[in-house]
């Protein structure tokens, strides 16, 4: 077992090595300027050409943008069309378009989706709403793909900010607590930590689903789909806080030995106030990196389970449901080419825009990791 | 060196006892249990002496039986499969998924720590822009849409690679290269991070001083060092791929140990959960030792420290 304590003394060390190598520009240090720098000198063996150097540097940059640019070209769409897709996304249209290739023009008849009787009654941004039903074709039951990939999208968005808000909420929590009491304690949490680790992560999944099923939904009363998104959610959160807690309880330790804490407890600051009034602030930046790590793999796993049959139940879409349905809908003999492309292309642009994020996230708040750009 | 594998030893038989126990109170506190499953729906009295048969009326005494047939390596009946007992689950399905996740993890190394190496030295420039996009994608693809990709790809359409199945050597590449992409992933990174930590270092810039040509000291030099990190990720990522993956069995048709995670769990069969959770810990904790006597044989300080 990986224990806690070599890996924050390895994170200590480092910190320590880079606090004595950044002496400000004055004393000759990595900031540049007009002293000759050993560091400097060092460091250049190992680099390319500085316009080699800037090139990927404006890539990085341009993709950051793209990566937002992706996710606003996706959450804008299916905001907007929200409230219509929450009623079309289960309109079957078993006659006419079952695994319809996409189109430009509609194949279902505009009442199907209106919900209203009647061509003349609807108005016109239903109309366009309408128009656009076709142009990614038409699942097994003949739903429009369009009105099941958007909310989709929507649902596994809102469920990774969730399994990251869970997963902070208690790998955050545990990981000072640990940190802060130290000693026996301490020892005890990371050790239970250590042994959820060692639990197989699917088989907990599926059992922790299985054990919540009942209560959660006696809980939610008749909403049996919102009982078994939160069912999901508790699942997938209760097991991906541990490398949150290891990440906050090594912040916290190298935190506490710093001169500001000491100073603060020889003022007369209890454990809690300074868990609050100092720690916290400076545990901001890991927090929100891992969080946003965190939210990518929670829509991968869930997709993961969605292919294993236990994930969103259907109607309800998510990304991971629509791309598995897919991925289980093409065999050898035919091509329904865009069951599985456009879902897996949305899902993967998602996760990708969003670890590129993470990554940047990481890059901009982590102290540690700021000297090594982009890991 | 012999006390330290002591401790660990002790330490890992203690985690084990640990997940063990954990298991058992999820596995009786989950509602269900396999004598009701699906279409066998059996009058009470019935399920009452099926119990009783299987010595599972009683918590303490399944908890105990349990355990003394595991430390003889007899994991006992399973309730989902006729006529299969744990042991053979276990003895068809595991050289499966180790063969597979061996593999699997060496395409990892071969290809991560080079890419890595490769990323660090030219960090900023496009082949490192590059490498690391890749990375990103490997860790943003389902493995159901990566392995789909390659089969329809090489069996369906190039035609070089059987569809599925397994039993000839011709079954293994693509299922090892789609199951080893994540571990790539990471690999890549974990060796780029460290890498550059020890491009950093004073031994480095000694080497280099002493007119050692630049790829010597890296791939030499540096990269023992570098390794380390890596190497400590491998032990939990061998026992994880060295147990399978359902996703990867699914698509590729491989009777690995993997769905048997995820079917025992879902059929909520006591006896194969314990007995996989039993294999994968035991895994885990050996390759982690394992991890621990290469890592002070790379770097002999970790001896002396303790």
């Amino acid at each position: 077992m990986p224990s806690g304590d070599s890996h924050s003394d390895r994170d200590h060390q480092s910190r320590e090595r880079k606090r004595a190598t950044s002496l400000p520009p004055y004393q000759g240090g990595t900031q540049g300027g007009r002293f000759p720098n050993p560091e400097r000198k060092r460091r250049a063996v190992f680099s390319l050409p500085r316009r080699a150097r800037m090139r990927g540097g404006a890539i990085r940059t341009s993709v950051l943008w793209g990566s937002g640019i992706v996710l606003a070209l996706l959450i804008v769409p299916s905001l907007v069309t929200l409230p219509l897709a929450l009623r079309w996304y289960n309109v079957q249209e078993l006659d006419s378009a079952v695994r319809h290739p996409p189109s430009l023009s509609p194949v279902v008849a505009l009442d199907r989706y209106s919900g209203a009787p009647g061509h003349g009654a609807a108005p016109p941004w239903i109309r366009l709403a309408y128009r656009a039903s076709s142009w990614l074709g038409h699942d097994d039951l003949g739903r429009s793909l369009l009105y099941r990939i958007l909310p989709g999208f929507l649902i596994s968005l809102a469920f990774g900010l969730a399994a990251a808000a869970m997963a902070v909420g208690i790998g955050a929590l545990w990981g000072a607590v640990a940190a802060m009491a130290g000693g026996r304690i301490d020892m005890l949490m990371m050790r239970i930590v250590d042994v959820l680790y060692g639990l197989p992560y699917i088989l907990m999944v599926i059992l922790l689903k299985i054990a919540l099923t009942r209560p959660l939904t006696a809980m939610f009363g008749g909403y049996t789909k919102a009982a078994d998104l939160v069912i999901l959610l508790v699942a997938i959160g209760g097991v991906s806080w541990l490398t949150m807690a290891r990440v906050i309880r090594g912040q916290v330790l190298s935190l506490r030995g710093q001169p500001f804490i000491e100073a603060a407890r020889a003022a007369g600051a209890g454990p809690v106030y300074i868990l609050r009034r100092h720690l916290l602030p400076n545990l901001v930046g890991p927090i929100i990196v891992y969080a946003t790590l965190v939210i990518p793999q929670a829509i991968l796993q869930e997709s993961f389970l969605s292919f294993l049959g236990i994930g969103v139940q259907q109607p309800t879409p998510s990304l991971g449901r629509l791309a598995a349905d897919g991925v289980q809908a093409v065999n050898m003999y035919v091509d329904y080419w865009w069951l599985i492309v456009f879902p897996c292309g949305v899902l993967v642009a998602t996760l990708l825009a969003l670890n590129f994020i993470g990554d940047a996230l990481r890059d901009a708040f982590d102290p540690q990791s700021s000297a090594t750009a982009w890991v | 060196m012999m006390r330290r594998i002591a401790r660990r030893l002790v330490a890992g038989l203690i985690t084990i006892a640990c997940i063990y126990t954990l298991t058992f109170v999820m596995v009786i506190s989950i509602p269900g249990n396999p004598f009701q499953q699906g279409a066998r729906n059996m009058p009470p009295a019935a399920e009452r002496a099926l119990r009783a048969r299987y010595h599972m009326d009683d918590n303490w005494r399944y908890f105990l039986d349990f355990l003394r047939g595991a430390v003889r390596l007899d994991f006992g009946p399973t309730f989902t499969y006729a006529d299969w007992t744990c042991n053979e689950i276990i003895a068809t399905a595991l050289p499966v998924s180790a063969m597979l996740g061996l593999l699997a993890i060496m395409i990892a190394v071969a290809v991560g720590v080079p890419a890595g190496v490769v990323s660090a030295v030219r960090r900023g420039g496009l082949t490192d822009v590059s490498i690391l996009a890749l990375v990103l994608v490997g860790i943003s693809l389902p493995t159901f849409v990566t392995g789909a990709a390659l089969l329809s790809v090489f069996a369906v359409y190039l035609k070089v690679a059987p569809v599925g199945g397994w039993g000839t050597l011709a079954h293994l590449p693509l299922p090892a290269l789609t199951l080893s992409l994540p571990f790539i992933a990471y690999i890549t990174r974990l060796t780029r991070m460290s890498m550059l930590d020890t491009l950093g270092s004073d031994f480095v810039r000694t080497a280099l001083a002493k007119g050692l040509p630049q790829r010597t000291v890296v791939w030499k030099h540096a990269l023992k060092p570098a390794f380390l990190p890596v190497l400590s990720y491998l032990g939990p990522a061998t026992a994880q791929a060295m147990t399978g993956s359902f996703v990867v069995e699914k698509v590729f048709g491989v009777p690995g140990l993997g769905q048997h995670f995820v079917n025992a769990a879902l059929n909520r069969d006591p006896g194969l959960i314990l007995a996989t959770v039993l294999v994968f810990a035991t895994l885990l904790v050996t390759l982690n030792l394992v991890v621990d006597v290469l890592y002070a044989w790379i770097d002999p300080r970790i001896t002396e420290a303790v």
